[in-house]
């Protein structure tokens, strides 16, 4: 694995299975009352958030401080970023301090392969713009295979807003590369050109929605629901909102969060034992820290977990 | 009614239209052993070549150096006549930090240009007389060679209310255009067409339609799909060109598209072209060899407007450089600051630099493939004055010495021994090219001499 995790296209398949059976070892000790272990201490990890986030801020920050890693958190608002500080320069500020990692999150897309190019740390894309968000791909994909078993076979529909969406991206290269067959499916005005290439399905009605085993509804930004991409939130609702008539008794249903109720999902689904969504924010911690783990400790480490006579999980 | 060109103050140029240079001296030089290649008059044979006092005097074997000529020893090089770029930003006024007239004629000297068009979207942009007479002004005293000013069609560039384009056109400007953005409204662009009537200049168009680009910041496809960047449809342009021709033929006006980069504007203006409509083109080395496949590296230094697009517009783009519904190769050359182009890519500015690698862009990419012949690529690069009344250089005795000394064989870098221009946003750095300027006599002076090429004896 490099030294970077900036897109899901950085990861072989045994790249992402190996992660995901380190989030397995790491949620083991999440479940201990204790759940710290030495593995990045002394070692210091930069959260720098250029773009409102709760889940993968948290998650980020949390899987750190599990690893028992020093973190800093940078958040725009706040910080020399107000006052016109470039990003190349903040990263050069942050990256005096010697940080194993700067986690980064932008609005611009490639943003995190820019902080690369300007820093020894290594760097994780934690959302550049609308281009990737691969640690989301990797939760999800451990939380589908965690109450699926498998992903290999697997049919997954990504239903929503496609133009707009990081997490979309991200997950259609991440599902197609553990050989799961991908379906996008949203109005035609939110579907970006050229979007086979990555090697799904398009979609632009729900009517074979039943061939799936997984339904991924995207968030529907607010701001996308009015002007022209699609006439209105009543006919969006209509034509692409996944209810209890639309989902079946055997499909699961994953959504990165946060959830307009009764907009891209109805509120009857969302409680539906078929939605995974809590587990995926349950995921978010031990995926990050595998990441962490896979990026820092490298890949060849013993697991810190399975091997107590080398990094046995201590209390921190 | 037939719009001619006409200067209606200060001396014609030699070019019928008024460009503008810093007093050079003209230049006593016997060019010994090159070959000479000059596509329009059949002229491709190895020769001696004199320029007598800034004019092209003698072509023959063994000619004798008269008292005080420079000997340049070309054995082994090329002789061509120099090139015309129709579309330079030269950023003066306004942002001489990333180009000034002496930079940027530095830079298209070392490319082997003898006369560039500056474009007008400058700050303030050349939208009055008055800005336009101090920037020609300004050119007579630090061009190193000919700059032809271009005004712009509507005020600030706003897209709203006409320049005063018969004053501008008597002061001297070679054309119009709103380069940068396009004319919105087709009522505006009519009106441009009709009063072209009175103020003789072509109008070069940026042609996109802005409700079609919207936040483009790359071309539309597979490669923008993957990045989530907002894509600039294929026709985006070509809509709005064909809404010009459609215009152009109407109002018998005379237009120039500008950095033609899609496969359906290049079947727009055949059709046109063929229906009898005035209208030339021009394509830049950057949409001929690259395409929107490179913009997976988010480099910075491959975005521009247009963007680079799919190899179908860059195949139909080379078939009509061949075929002639591209008139020219232009640059485009558009400098940035080094801190503008640091940004993540949708932040960064739009434009890159290029004139200093045309011409060897163009050689290592189309010529040595044998995609087009070298003759042809020399022809295109001279006539990018044609479409504004500037005569294509000529080798032929008699003609103002314009011309450079290429050789053919030399490989280098791009930017490894930095840039002659103030900004280094080059869309082939670090490029390997075949192909390299030595020498270029514009106007009637030597403009530039690489380094490392030895200054000749002195008879």
């Amino acid at each position: 694995m490099r030294r970077h995790l900036l897109s899901v296209d950085d990861l072989s398949r045994e790249d992402i299975e190996r992660i995901l059976r380190r989030a397995e070892s790491f949620a083991e000790v999440s479940g201990r009352e204790i759940k710290k272990v030495p593995t990045l201490r002394g070692r210091t990890v930069i959260n720098l958030f250029y773009e409102a986030s709760t889940r993968t801020s948290s998650s980020f920050e949390l899987a750190a401080k599990r690893l028992s890693a020093d973190l800093v958190s940078v958040k725009s608002s706040g910080s020399a970023v107000e006052k016109g500080e470039s990003l190349k320069d903040t990263v050069q500020t942050l990256s005096a301090y010697d940080p194993a990692a700067i986690v980064i999150r932008s609005p611009q897309a490639g943003a995190a392969a820019l902080v690369a190019r300007w820093t020894r740390a290594s760097v994780i894309n934690a959302g550049d713009g609308k281009h990737e968000h691969p640690t989301q791909a990797l939760l999800d994909l451990y939380t589908l295979k965690r109450r699926a078993g498998s992903l290999e076979g697997l049919r997954v529909w990504i239903v929503g807003d496609v133009l707009h969406s990081r997490v979309a991206r991200s997950n259609i290269l991440a599902f197609t590369r553990m050989g799961c067959g991908v379906t996008v499916c949203g109005p035609p005005t939110l579907i970006p050109r050229g979007i086979e290439s990555l090697g799904c399905e398009v979609r632009y009605t729900l009517d074979e929605l039943g061939k799936a085993d997984a339904v991924y509804a995207l968030r529907m930004q607010r701001e996308r629901m009015t002007g022209s991409f699609v006439p209105s939130l009543r006919e969006y609702a209509a034509q692409y909102q996944i209810d209890c008539r639309r989902l079946g008794p055997s499909q699961l249903l994953m959504h990165p969060g946060p959830v307009n109720r009764g907009v891209e999902l109805a509120a009857e689904v969302i409680d539906s034992p078929q939605a995974l969504i809590t587990e995926q924010v349950e995921s978010g911690v031990v995926v990050r820290m595998a990441v962490l783990y896979e990026l820092l400790a490298g890949g060849g480490a013993p697991s810190p977990v399975r091997a107590p006579e080398t990094e046995a999980p201590q209390p921190a | 009614m037939t719009p001619t060109p006409t200067p209606q103050n200060g001396a014609a140029g030699r070019f019928g239209v008024e460009l503008d240079r810093a007093p050079a001296p003209s230049a006593t030089v016997l060019v010994r052993g090159a070959r000479l290649l000059d596509p329009r008059h059949g002229l491709d044979r190895r020769a001696d070549l004199l320029v007598r006092e800034g004019r092209v005097a003698e072509i023959g074997d063994g000619l004798a150096a008269p008292g005080g000529a420079e000997v340049v020893d070309a054995d082994g090089l090329q002789a061509f006549p120099a090139f015309v770029d129709p579309h330079v930003h030269l950023r003066t006024p306004g942002r001489e930090d990333e180009e000034d007239l002496d930079s940027g004629t530095r830079a298209a000297a070392a490319g082997g240009f003898c006369a560039i068009l500056a474009q007008p979207n400058t700050s303030p942009p050349v939208d009055s007389a008055p800005v336009l007479r101090s920037l020609r002004e300004h050119a007579r005293a630090e061009a190193r060679i000919p700059i032809g000013f271009v005004g712009t069609i509507t005020v600030g560039q706003r897209g709203e209310q006409l320049t005063e384009m018969a004053d501008l056109s008597a002061a001297g400007a070679v054309a119009f255009t709103d380069d940068g953005l396009p004319v919105r409204s087709a009522g505006v662009m009519r009106q441009a067409l009709q009063y072209q009537r009175l103020a003789g200049r072509p109008l070069a168009l940026h042609e996109e339609d802005p409700s079609l680009s919207g936040e483009g910041v790359m071309h539309e496809g597979a490669v923008s799909a993957l990045l989530g960047l907002a894509g600039i449809p294929s026709v985006s342009e070509s809509t709005i060109v064909a809404r010009d021709c459609a215009l152009a033929a109407y109002e018998d006006g005379q237009i120039h598209v500008q950095h033609v980069s899609a496969r359906e504007t290049v079947e727009v203006i055949e059709r046109a072209r063929a229906a009898g409509t005035r209208v030339t083109s021009e394509a830049t080395p950057h949409h001929l060899l690259l395409t929107d496949e490179a913009v997976r590296s988010l480099d910075t230094n491959l975005k521009m407007n247009p963007p680079l697009r799919a190899e179908r517009d860059r195949q139909a783009l080379i078939e009509g450089l061949r075929s002639g519904v591209i008139d020219c190769v232009a640059t485009d050359h558009a400098p940035h600051a080094r801190e503008e182009k640091e940004e993540p890519f949708e932040l960064a500015p739009m434009g890159v630099t290029g004139l200093e690698t045309a011409f060897a862009v163009l050689h290592t990419g189309l010529v040595l493939p044998g995609i087009i012949d070298l003759a042809m690529l020399v022809e295109r690069m001279t006539a990018g004055g044609e479409p504004f009344g500037i005569p294509a250089p000529s080798l032929a005795p008699g003609s103002a010495a314009d011309l450079c000394l290429v050789d053919l064989d030399a490989e280098w870098g791009v930017g490894e021994a930095g840039y002659e221009s103030r900004s280094a946003n080059c869309a082939f750095d670090g490029h390997g090219l075949t192909g390299r300027v030595r020498m270029t006599i514009a106007g009637g002076a030597v403009a530039y001499r690489e380094r490392s090429f030895a200054l000749g004896a002195v008879a």
